[in-house]
């Protein structure tokens, strides 16, 4: 089967989601909408025994062959992670949507759709093999975000945060793409594949420092990067099941899949491992001390999320140093990025369901009102302790092996000894240690201040009690897998993240086996990774029983001082500056716009005859002077004159008809009969409409036209008219291609069977244009009778904007 | 004779340009008037002015005016007047509803934006 063709499942099955919303009331429509990705993720899971061979498999469909641009899915071991994550995640968060989402209340057809082609457009992310159908699918995902984000779409928040994640992502996918195009003219190809095949051609190309700086800024805005990340904590406003799948488990991963894949390409590169690890740790500290500043549950994740990504993307960075140096030192990193992620997407997606069925039942998610809730919501507690213990690193969860390795790999970074590290090396580490300990703060945070201490009843605007069994299956699955993966993680080792960690270092590896990381939770009392643990443990706990006395410095920076800050302001003056611009030359006045018209007319057709010499009068082909010519010539001109001159309507219309029926002269002067016929027919009927009309129009007046304007106008007037001659007199001297009349002239009779060639023209060779010219006469004349039946009474009501 | 045309194609341009360019209504209905005139005569013109005899086969004719320039002025005459026939109601129309034909005053407001 062309599993490629599965990509746009979704978005097929969305096509019927607003008819099942409609239609069938009784069931609730994210039941329909769950099928898809288990389907999905079912399927997926087959492929796991290819890629844990190091195997992959590849489906195409073209698209536009000719520019070499064609919807490629290709399954290797990341892409496939990826696709499991996306559907396996987004089957959980459709099951908690159905119980999270009234089907009374909430619009569900639209959330459906939005939510069905956002996981199109993910896998196709993360399975194009193509760059140009990797960058269709990116920015559907923006898209997506974006009405996600803005689905309460009356909330000003709602508005403001999918606006700033759509200009923030934007950006970035807009730089990316100047990437791509810089990478597939360096490298001759937009596949990815043979990108990475020829990667060691290009490596030294001009333009290879800047394909990559402006790939990391896609990938950096994406997953909320510092200080790209501010979008993230404002895109809270959408629901919570879409903060669970969008902007914690999958899409901001997209950033993360895009370093992980170009990894082969880039890590050669000194800039590349410095940005990577470099931003990454300092998105991981930044948003660690932020989260604890924060007083809303979905707020605290946010942070905590973009400062998980930082980790992440550090790991990613350390990873690539294996491209330099061989050693099992550095091989924990790339691992490790992997398996974090996996673990992230588990313990973040049920945190954010627990934020989503705390807000859900209190009616709150200000931590300040929380608190006590431990015996009303115990499972909800239970999950979310498991949730956060993982989060800030602590055994037996998932996220204490993954925190681990970690440390490890920012302590190893210190032994690499190119591109300054072994100066800066020891940066890495510490950075890492105080940014863990501001994560375990937060996880506490997050967990004891929701769940322990006093009951703050009064303040709750909904009484409290434990959420349906529905809304909890999602969250305790994922909590399960958050205990299940820290008892056997080599088993996830082997099946997902050795596959994946071989598709990013393909020139180390050639089988899953061959990486060579064996995950335990106990190393021994010799190794530093456990007494940094048990330091963060330590500090960690003694400033987060102290935070009421040190939480208040936050508040000593000023908001517009903050990245927030900055954002609004150039939004604030991009907008306003812009909008003074247009309105410099958007008057709305018609004569503005013509005069543009006919200005750059002129302009650009005289510049162009005489700066290509196209210019040329050509005497000897000028035919004789014609008496009744120059005489009928003098006549149009003084009727003109009349027309120019004219004080009144009647005067106007009348010269006007005495220069067409001096044109209609003319045709008779140059041997044209059909037309001089046609002319007289038509003058007359113009004139007469002119007469009946004028009636009912006002006196003719220049409504107090200034004397500038006017000698502007005429300076116009001049050159258009100056051009026009211009233009008369060369396309008659020369001719660049023969003229098609000799083959009219020399066909009428044999293949038309008629004599007068104008009329055959018409009527037969070009027979189609005639009909045409017929219809627009007739939607003329219905527009005609239209404005005049109409009656004006509705105009008042006809207005929108009212 | 091409050089008389061409000039006077010039004026009839110039002419309809600065018509158009005004702010009453009528004006630009007469502007546009005089600038599909133009049009016709610079089609003729570009295609040559020298034939003997109406393009018309016949035995005793060999040297006759272009057809094809003709052809396509038959079909201009119609539509300008199309054009024409169509823009004098509107001005009426407009006229009727707004009680002017000063352009600046029919632009609109910000409101419409």
């Amino acid at each position: 089967m062309e599993f490629v063709l599965l990509i746009f499942l979704p978005i097929v099955a969305a096509l019927f989601i607003p008819f099942l919303f409609r239609k069938i009331k009784g069931i609730h429509t994210g039941w329909f909408v769950l099928l898809v990705p288990v389907v999905l993720f079912i399927y997926y899971t087959t492929f796991i025994k290819t890629t844990m061979e190091g195997g992959h498999a590849i489906s195409e469909l073209q698209w536009i062959p000719t520019l070499g641009i064609s919807f490629v899915s290709y399954l290797d071991g990341l892409s496939i992670l990826f696709s499991l994550l996306i559907t396996g995640i987004g089957a959980l968060v459709v099951l908690y949507s159905i119980f999270y989402l009234n089907r009374n209340k909430e619009k569900l057809g639209n959330f459906y759709v939005y939510l069905l082609l956002f996981m199109s457009a993910m896998l196709g992310v993360v399975q194009s093999d193509n760059v140009i159908s990797l960058y269709l699918f990116w920015e559907l995902t923006s898209i997506s975000s974006f009405l996600l984000i803005g689905y309460w779409f009356t909330r000003d928040g709602s508005r403001f945060g999918a606006l700033k994640s759509m200009m923030v992502t934007v950006f970035g996918g807009l730089m990316m793409l100047g990437g791509f195009i810089l990478l597939g003219i360096m490298g001759g190809t937009f596949s990815i594949r043979e990108l990475i095949a020829g990667s060691s051609s290009f490596a030294g190309h001009e333009f290879f420092t800047l394909a990559l700086v402006l790939i990391l800024l896609g990938a950096f805005t994406k997953s909320a990067q510092f200080p790209f990340y501010i979008w993230l904590p404002d895109a809270m406003e959408a629901p919570t099941p879409v903060s669970a799948y969008l902007h914690s488990a999958t899409m901001v991963k997209a950033g993360l899949y895009l370093v992980a894949r170009f990894t082969p390409i880039f890590a050669v590169s000194e800039v590349w491992i410095w940005l990577v690890t470099g931003i990454g740790l300092l998105t991981l500290f930044w948003g660690s001390l932020f989260a604890v500043k924060q007083t809303d549950l979905k707020a605290i994740l946010a942070f905590s999320t973009v400062s998980q990504l930082g980790l992440i993307m550090s790991l990613l960075g350390a990873g690539a140093i294996t491209f330099h140096v061989d050693e099992a030192l550095f091989s924990f990193a790339m691992f490790a990025a992997i398996f974090h992620l996996i673990n992230h997407a588990t313990f973040k997606g049920s945190l954010f369901m627990i934020a989503g069925i705390v807000d859900h039942e209190t009616g709150t998610r200000d931590i300040r009102k929380l608190g006590g809730l431990m015996s009303i919501m115990p499972v909800s507690f239970t999950v979310a302790f498991i949730g956060s213990m993982s989060m800030a690193g602590l055994p037996p969860f998932n996220g204490f092996l993954s925190k681990e390795m970690f440390l490890q790999s920012m302590l190893a970074i210190r032994h690499f000894e190119l591109f300054n590290f072994a100066t800066w090396g020891i940066i890495f580490p510490v950075v890492a240690w105080v940014a863990s300990v501001f994560t375990f703060i937060y996880s506490f945070y997050f967990v004891f201040r929701t769940f322990t201490g006093k009951r703050k009843v009064g303040k709750l605007p909904l009484e409290p009690h434990e959420a349906p069994v529905g809304m909890l299956i999602s969250p305790v699955i994922l909590a399960m897998l958050v205990v299940g993966i820290f008892f056997i993680p080599n088993v996830v080792g082997k099946w997902l993240v050795k596959p994946a960690v071989m598709a990013i270092q393909p020139y180390q590896y050639s089988h899953p086996s061959e990486v060579d990381v064996h995950v335990s939770a106990w190393h021994g009392f010799a190794s530093v990774e456990l007494w940094m643990t048990a330091g963060i443990i330590l500090i960690g706990g003694l400033l987060y029983l102290s935070l009421s006395k040190w939480q208040k410095f936050y508040r000593i920076q000023p908001e517009s001082l903050s990245l927030n800050g900055l954002y609004d302001a150039t939004m604030t003056f991009s907008e306003k500056g812009m909008n003074r611009i247009s309105r410099l030359y958007m008057t709305g006045l018609i004569r503005t716009y013509l005069l543009y018209i006919f200005a750059f007319f002129s302009i650009t057709t005289i510049a162009m005859l005489f700066l290509q010499d196209a210019f040329v009068v050509d005497m000897s082909s000028f035919s004789k002077i014609n008496a009744y010519g120059l005489i009928n010539a003098v006549i149009l001109l003084l009727a003109v004159a009349f027309v120019l001159l004219s004080k009144t309507r009647l005067g106007a219309i009348i010269s006007l008809g005495a220069v067409g029926y001096s044109v209609a002269l003319f045709f008779v002067i140059f041997k044209a009969p059909d037309l001089a016929l046609t002319q007289l027919v038509i003058e007359t009927v113009s004139v007469a409409l002119f007469l009946l009309a004028f009636q009912r129009l006002p006196k003719l007046s220049d409504h107090g036209e200034t004397k500038s304007n006017k000698l502007v106008n005429a300076i116009i007037a001049l050159g258009v008219g100056l051009t026009v001659t211009l233009v008369a007199l060369s396309s008659h001297s020369q001719k660049l291609v023969a003229s098609i009349s000799q083959y009219y002239k020399d066909t009428v009779e044999t293949e038309a069977g008629g004599g007068n060639i104008v009329n055959v023209i018409l009527v037969d060779y070009r027979g189609f244009d005639t009909l045409f010219e017929i219809a627009v006469l007739a939607i003329a004349g219905i527009g005609v009778l239209g404005m005049i039946k109409l009656r004006l009474a509705r105009k008042e009501s006809s207005d929108e904007n009212k | 004779m091409e050089l008389v045309m061409a000039i006077l194609i010039g004026v009839l341009f110039t002419a309809a340009v600065y018509l158009i360019l005004s702010r009453s209504l009528l004006k630009i209905i007469i502007g546009t008037g005089l600038l599909s005139h133009g049009a016709h005569l610079l089609i003729l013109t570009m295609g040559g002015l020298g034939g003997l005899a109406p393009p018309v086969i016949s035995k005793s004719v060999t040297d006759f005016a272009d057809p094809l320039p003709q052809a396509l002025i038959l079909t201009a005459i119609v539509i300008s007047f199309g054009v024409t026939a169509f823009m004098l109601v509107m001005a009426y129309r407009a006229y009727a509803v707004h009680k002017t034909d000063d352009m600046n005053q029919l632009k609109g407001n910000d409101e419409h934006d």
